[in-house]
């Protein structure tokens, strides 16, 4: 008998499974978003420079918003770009 | 209302080291002058701007926390930020409980929630290099089979 490891799949069996998505500001307890923290802040935006969309973060709503804010506040004090290419 | 409040703002760098030092410390003394307690100067120092503002590439940033309870002095505090022709750019912002105890923690140089980020960024790292080691164990194990394969 094969055990369960010697199973050879032709695709990954991974694929089409859905990865339960979480809010890492309810998981890690963080209650405030910091808007001069860009290290932090980088890790919502995509190359261009713009706020990525919860369904890709996982953020609840709430924090949404206050990441959303914290960014925007931060493009004012020129610590992050409105627009850019290849920011990361 | 007493409130906490965090004025941000951008000083031009071309000024003098005198002139740098000086500034937020006027800012703190017209505060403290219309009734507000500091709580602390944040230096936060010279930085690249994102984009250029003035056609400058640089700017000093400095960032005062104070709380304050008639909201009027903040009015005040800005016209003189905007006649300032030093300054740059300037935001204020109110901070919640949360906001005042982030910054306590800050200047302790502790950020509570750092350990439990860490742990898991170690534990995804660590989930990450087994799948890897995974991978290159299964790998010469088909390259073996497949002459045996062959032969038979």
């Amino acid at each position: 008998m094969p055990s369960k490891e010697d199973i050879k799949f032709l695709s990954n069996p991974d694929i089409g499974k859905k990865k339960k998505r979480y809010c890492r500001f309810k998981k890690y307890g963080i209650k405030y978003v910091d808007y001069k923290d860009t290290e932090f802040l980088l890790q919502f935006l995509n190359e261009q420079g713009k706020i990525l969309p919860r369904r890709i973060t996982g953020n609840s709503l709430k924090y949404q918003r206050r990441v959303a804010r914290a960014v925007k506040r931060a493009r004012q004090l020129a610590l992050l770009p409105y627009v850019t290419d290849l920011l990361k | 209302m007493l409130r906490h409040y965090e004025i941000t703002f951008l000083v031009d760098p071309v000024l003098s080291k005198e002139e740098l030092t000086q500034i937020p410390n006027v800012y703190a003394d017209l505060l403290k002058s219309n009734g507000c307690e500091i709580v602390y100067i944040d230096h936060m120092g010279l930085r690249h701007l994102a984009y250029p503002i003035n056609k400058k590439n640089t700017a000093v940033y400095y960032c005062i926390e104070f709380t304050c309870t008639d909201p009027q002095v903040i009015d005040q505090v800005e016209l003189a930020m905007r006649r300032d022709e030093r300054i740059m750019r300037f935001l204020t912002v109110k901070l919640d409980k949360h906001g005042v105890e982030y910054n306590a923690l800050k200047r302790k140089g502790i950020i509570p929630w750092k350990e439990a980020m860490a742990k898991a960024k170690a534990k995804k790292e660590q989930a990450q290099q087994e799948a890897a080691a995974d991978q290159n164990n299964d790998a010469p194990s088909t390259e073996e089979k497949e002459p045996q394969n062959t032969e038979s």
